[in-house]
């Protein structure tokens, strides 16, 4: 690891202002993957902007009857909150679908949503990789590729989002907010992270300097049921291959809502609009709910070695509806 | 290698108008309450709170196994909650309590005492280890796992509609799950369930 500065950020505006003015700075939460990554030579900030001790670490109540989760508040808390049991269960699942409890205990809210791929190539600095150092080429295409996307990559980039958080923010139509050198603003979590392109440098929208201060969750709605499920090669502590965030509404046999995300399949949590639309309106059986699967993966392309995603992904979501419809 | 992951073009607009980089400290001084005595260290940035507690307080008793993360050999708590103590800087706990293994015996003095945590008993007795290296981060873990599941935790096997709020009760399955942050290379895995069923029917949340 590289010798590297710090500073305890004392507010957001402090943060925000030292991450403006030291140019490859990064903010510091729980750090359990800039701090893995710092190890293995992949980030080389020379300053550390300590954001840990903000009081961004609540999840307050809004007055629309949605919830506002402080970027510091921890994995572990956020999954054993009640309103977030309650109200987002797909959200507390998802959270607890992931690392281990050490890890939960430690990562942030905000942190999370920033993990990087872990893809081999982009964590190994012997490879080339053009997340990691753009121009060098992606051998994950013609090489170990078996955990990475299937929808919505480029020639640049085959790498995966791997928060399943994320996911079930998607399914929940989160919003993230943001406090930067030009202020402060809002973005949909479904735009927050983007397909790679040929800028597959960038993971997210998020501008330089830019801190991540909270998420907010719109009220969720009261008839409808939620839940997170995800496809691993272990029973635990293991990275998706394929998740599947959903939320469903049932009224006389027949979907009022339905939202979808997939994990695992893409460079971003994968809101499957065109499935809902085969949803809504649709009655809650089994051949629906294949049918909206096959709607939205008609557009996946697997690579050679993990084209079991695309199966794996709809009997997720068949099976996932399946037991959502058959709550009421 | 220089590169970062930064969009270079915008980082250098952005910051075209202002001052160059300044030169950085690269230590500090911080205090780490570890066992319940207060350390004042200097020390670099990179120091880990696992080589801080191995390298500059003699206390190996937590184990470097990955160092990533991945393996919980280097398990401590801290302000009460496990962690992977190789991932945490110790420039950013300053200030922070730290239990490791050293520390939850009691004796007269309330460190590295007589008197074993019931948690430290029930592997004894269960004989919940072969060759002992990842015994302190198990330990460690237990002990968080006792204390997550009396403040309400769920975790990935709690069916949803246990109600939010209360204690967990910590079946075979839940020990399992909750546990799965700590390898076991000798696959001690059966007893060590067994030994943390047995410090939760010993009420050892509360110890």
């Amino acid at each position: 690891m590289k010798p590297f500065g710090y500073l305890r950020a004392g507010s957001v505006e402090e943060a925000v202002r030292a991450g403006a003015d030291h140019p490859g700075a990064r903010y510091l939460g729980g750090g359990t993957n800039l701090v893995d990554l710092m190890k293995l030579g992949v980030e080389q900030p020379p300053l550390l902007i300590d954001v840990g001790r903000l009081p961004l670490d609540r999840i307050e109540e809004r007055p629309d009857g949605g919830l506002r989760i402080g970027a510091l508040v921890r994995n572990s808390e956020l999954a054993a909150a009640a309103p977030v049991r309650d109200r987002y269960p797909a959200l507390s699942q998802a959270v607890l679908a992931g690392a281990s409890g050490q890890l939960r205990n430690t990562a942030t809210t905000g942190g999370n949503l920033l993990q990087r791929t872990r893809c081999t190539y982009f964590q190994d600095t012997s490879k080339p990789c053009n997340k990691r150092e753009p121009g060098t080429g992606c051998p994950a295409r013609e090489g170990a590729h078996r955990d990475l996307a299937v929808i919505g990559h480029s020639e640049h980039c085959v790498a995966t989002q791997p928060s399943d958080m994320a996911v079930a923010l998607a399914a929940l139509d989160a919003t993230v907010h943001l406090h930067g050198p030009e202020g402060e603003r809002e973005v949909p979590v479904t735009e927050f992270h983007r397909l790679p392109g040929d800028r597959p440098e960038r993971d997210t929208v998020l501008r330089p300097g830019e801190l991540i201060t909270a998420i907010e969750l719109p009220p969720a709605r009261a008839a409808a049921h939620s839940c997170f499920r995800k496809a691993r090669d272990r029973a635990s502590f293991a990275f998706a291959l394929v998740s599947v965030a959903a939320v469903l509404e049932v009224r006389d046999g027949a979907i009022q809502y339905a939202a979808l995300a997939f994990g695992g399949l893409a460079h971003r949590p994968w809101r499957a609009r065109a499935a809902e639309e085969v949803l809504v309106g649709a009655p809650a059986t089994q051949g629906t709910f294949g049918r909206a699967a096959d709607a939205e993966l008609t557009a996946a392309r697997p690579l050679p070695e993990n084209g079991f995603k695309v199966p794996l992904a709809r009997n997720l979501t068949v099976g996932v509806l399946a037991d959502l419809a058959a709550r009421d | 290698m220089e590169s970062t992951n930064q969009p270079a073009a915008a980082d250098a607009q952005a910051t075209a108008h202002r001052q160059p980089p300044l030169a950085y400290d690269a230590r500090s001084e911080l205090v780490l309450h570890v066992n319940g005595t207060p350390y004042t260290l200097t020390l670099d940035h990179r120091t880990t709170v696992l080589d801080a507690l191995r390298e500059h307080l003699g206390l190996t008793g937590a184990k470097k196994g990955c160092d990533h993360g991945q393996c919980g050999a280097c398990t401590v708590l801290v302000d009460g909650r496990r962690a992977n103590s190789c991932l945490l800087l110790a420039v950013a706990q300053d200030g922070r309590r730290i239990t490791t293994i050293e520390g939850l015996a009691h004796g007269n003095d309330g460190a590295d005492g007589e008197r074993l945590h019931p948690l430290q008993e029930a592997f004894l007795e269960r004989d919940a280890l072969q060759c002992g290296y990842c015994t302190p981060g198990q330990i460690c873990s237990a002990v968080g796992v006792l204390t997550e599941a009396a403040d309400g935790f769920p975790s990935h096997v709690t069916p949803y509609t246990a109600a939010s709020g209360a204690p967990m009760e910590l079946t075979p399955d839940e020990i399992r799950e909750r546990m799965s942050g700590n390898l076991c290379r000798c696959g001690a895995y059966p007893r060590i369930v067994e030994a943390v069923g047995d410090a939760r029917d010993a009420g050892g949340a509360e110890s």
